[in-house]
């Protein structure tokens, strides 16, 4: 019988990552729903893009205050996790704060001093955050797309991290060996006086439900990511490394495009040429992106890494003039659609079977597509290298390309390019008159 | 306005075996806009002015493609693509200055692939490499004491990271430069990109351009600077929107430096 809290805390330990693990790998699933996109080049340059901007946070601090309480967040939420390996341990083997027993002392008063000052400073970061959601209510909060569950995550998300600090903080309080040792208490010598009067039974059994509730809370909060935003945690790093690495402005060229322009401007090509050999059954490309299966991997890795801050909205032109788009809501939409796709998968043992929905129009109408300057502020503004735009400009290409749905202004412009090579209606032969005007 | 401006085209110098130094890549607009036409035309007397040997394609350039791009229909423009590196290739074009970023940007990034692979340049960049170089001279006294604000347009600047080239020509003005609080990176597009330039916008509160000249206006201008004929026009509109046509004019950097 004394091994059961042992056993009961391998038991919650195993559940806790197993059920990750399942989700992780159904994610990755979905995102192999995707193309391939070769992304073997630039090695050294992903790797600093990495280290820069998910590791460093470069872009956070763009905007100072958001970025310096995201980054009190990100290292509380980096070190303070140091701890949870001595409780795994010390749930595993029965031990109490291992630490203190392997550790010079001062070594082990300096870890957790400086775990309870920046618990600390999360909980203020962290209030700081709850009150611009629901207080200050900035304006990249309060949009269309934020309506319901989205507000939700974004304070559960909060509530989640103020209970595992208070947590970490009361466990550190009730435990009277570590206050009678009197190094690393910092702040918990404070929490102290608090629980005078308390029997000794009655501190332990604080401090345990404390230990306990702390670990739950944090295999909890694990599992609860591949619900929420709140998987840019993992996923800001994969995506920063694969983010583009060229210029903004380089949109990629169709090479399923590049196959028929060659073939047209092939003086030797035969018109009637039956297809080669083998090839009659193949199906041809389709172009541009109706659904998430036309998405490339990376766009859709784009998805589960957005969190929704809007940064990317709060900077579209489109969006500050009162239109329709929204570069954060195509992310959202792209994730909800290719979660419901992946559910699907689920249900009909492993096959999609068609279920009469698409992300274009069911999920992103046409009016928000064509609002796109494509002016690359959303890609500039995301802090993870997200690019809504190159997801805009595949389902431009579908609309134009498989259904000819271009806005009427839009196919004269097109047609005049056909025929004179200008936007507008003049002749070809007129190019130079400028110069004489 | 019938003053002749000397514009030799590639056919002319084939004729003569002579090969220029760089090809001013004219663009639709800079053709055919009035407008932005007399932007291609202060360029040329920059051109002159620095004596260099430039040529044009004249009635052999056809649209880039780029818009059509933009719009999402990728056959046209590699169409088009294919069709002037043909022609470019064909003239063994080593360089190419353009004053519109769209072209320079699609030229630049997207014709590689296609088999069009040329050095690119936008005209600031090749005027403040004309001034560097020592082959052209500022005097620098139309403009002194003016307030200029210049306009990033988003395919030089964010699409391809040029935003100093355009900051260090003007400052040959001897104008005083202010900046608007959305510039460099963070500059807000003038609402022509995207194709946008050839269609309504859609439902929304406001126009784009307006959004963008009361950014401009807050530095108090006498000049808006532009470097891209579409924001020009975009601008301009914006400019007459706002009733303050007596006193901003939008110019482009090209007529700017022409003129001082």
């Amino acid at each position: 019988m004394e091994y059961l809290p042992n056993i009961l805390f391998a038991i919650i330990l195993i559940l806790g990552i197993g059920y990750f693990a399942k989700n992780i790998k159904k994610l990755i699933r979905n995102i192999k729903l995707g193309h391939e996109v070769d992304a073997s080049d630039h090695k050294s340059q992903r790797w600093a893009n990495m280290a820069r901007i998910a590791l460093g946070q470069s872009k956070m601090v763009k905007r100072p205050v958001a970025g310096l309480l995201h980054i009190i967040v990100y290292v509380g939420f980096i070190i303070i996790n140091i701890e949870v390996l001595e409780i795994i341990i010390d749930g595993l083997l029965g031990t109490h704060r291992i630490g203190q027993e392997f550790l010079p002392a001062s070594v082990y008063g300096f870890l957790i001093g400086s775990f309870e000052i920046l618990a600390v400073l999360v909980l203020v970061a962290v209030i700081a955050f709850w009150l611009r959601r629901n207080v200050i209510k900035l304006r990249r909060f309060m949009a269309n797309e934020m309506e319901g569950w989205p507000k939700s995550d974004g304070n559960i998300i909060l509530y989640f991290e103020v209970v595992l600090m208070c947590l970490f903080l009361i466990m550190n309080a009730t435990d009277t060996s570590f206050q009678l040792a009197g190094s690393g208490n910092v702040v918990s010598q404070f929490m102290v006086p608090w629980f005078n009067g308390f029997s000794p039974d009655t501190l332990h059994l604080i401090e345990r439900t404390a230990w306990w509730l702390h670990i739950v809370g944090i295999l909890v909060f694990l599992n609860y990511l591949y619900f929420s935003k709140h998987l840019h945690i993992l996923l800001a790093f994969p995506n920063t490394y694969y983010g583009r690495v060229e210029p903004k402005g380089k949109f990629n060229n169709l090479d399923a495009v590049t196959a028929e322009v060659k073939l047209m401007m092939d003086p030797d090509a035969d018109p009637f040429a039956a297809p080669a050999e083998g090839k009659e059954d193949e199906v041809p490309a389709k172009f541009g992106a109706s659904d998430v299966m036309d998405l490339n991997q990376i766009q859709l890795l784009n998805a589960y890494t957005c969190t929704e801050c809007g940064r990317c909205t709060s900077e579209c032109p489109a969006n500050l003039t009162g239109k329709k788009l929204s570069p954060r809501k195509i992310m959202m939409d792209t994730r909800d659609r290719l979660e419901e796709v992946g559910k699907n998968i689920d249900a009909n043992n492993g096959e999609f079977k068609e279920d009469g929905k698409q992300l274009l129009g069911d999920y992103i109408t046409h009016e928000e597509l064509w609002a796109c300057t494509t002016c690359n502020a959303c890609v500039e503004a995301c802090p993870v290298s997200i690019n809504p735009l190159s997801i805009i400009m595949d389902m431009r290409r579908y609309l134009v390309m498989e259904q000819s749905a271009a806005p009427m202004e839009l196919n004269n412009m097109m047609t005049n390019i056909e025929n004179n090579g200008a936007p507008w209606p003049y002749n070809q032969m007129d190019r130079l008159n400028w110069k004489d005007e | 306005m019938s003053e002749q401006l000397k514009v030799p085209t590639m056919a002319e110098f084939m004729a003569e075996g002579k090969q220029p130094e760089i090809l001013f890549w004219v663009g639709s607009a800079g053709s055919y806009d009035d407008r932005a036409k007399k932007i291609s035309k202060a360029f040329v007397k920059v051109l002159h002015k620095a004596n260099v040997d430039f040529a044009v394609l004249g009635s052999e350039e056809s649209n880039t493609g780029d818009v059509a791009k933009r719009a999402g229909n990728e056959f046209l423009f590699q169409m088009q693509a294919v069709m002037n590196i043909e022609v470019l290739n064909g003239y063994e074009i080593k360089r190419i200055v353009t004053c519109d970023p769209h072209s320079f940007n699609c030229i630049k990034n997207e014709y590689p692939g296609l088999g069009g692979h040329y050095d690119v340049i936008h005209h600031t960049q090749y005027i403040q490499e004309l001034i560097d170089n020592g082959r052209l001279t500022v005097e620098g006294k139309t403009y002194k004491g003016k307030r200029i604000t210049f306009h990033d347009p988003c395919y030089l600047g964010r699409a391809n990271s040029v935003y100093d080239a355009p900051r260090e020509v003007l400052k040959n003005t001897n104008a005083t430069l202010t900046e608007m609080k959305r510039h460099k990176s963070t500059a807000l597009c003038c609402g022509a990109g995207g194709a946008q330039m050839f269609k309504e916008p859609e439902k929304g509160d406001m126009d784009i351009n307006v959004l963008r000249t009361q950014d401009a206006l807050e530095t108090r201008p006498d000049i808006i600077a532009t470097g891209c004929p579409y924001c020009n026009t975009m601008m301009t509109d914006g400019i007459k929107a706002k009733e303050k046509e007596n006193e901003v004019s939008v110019m482009d950097i090209a007529e700017l430096i022409a003129s001082s």
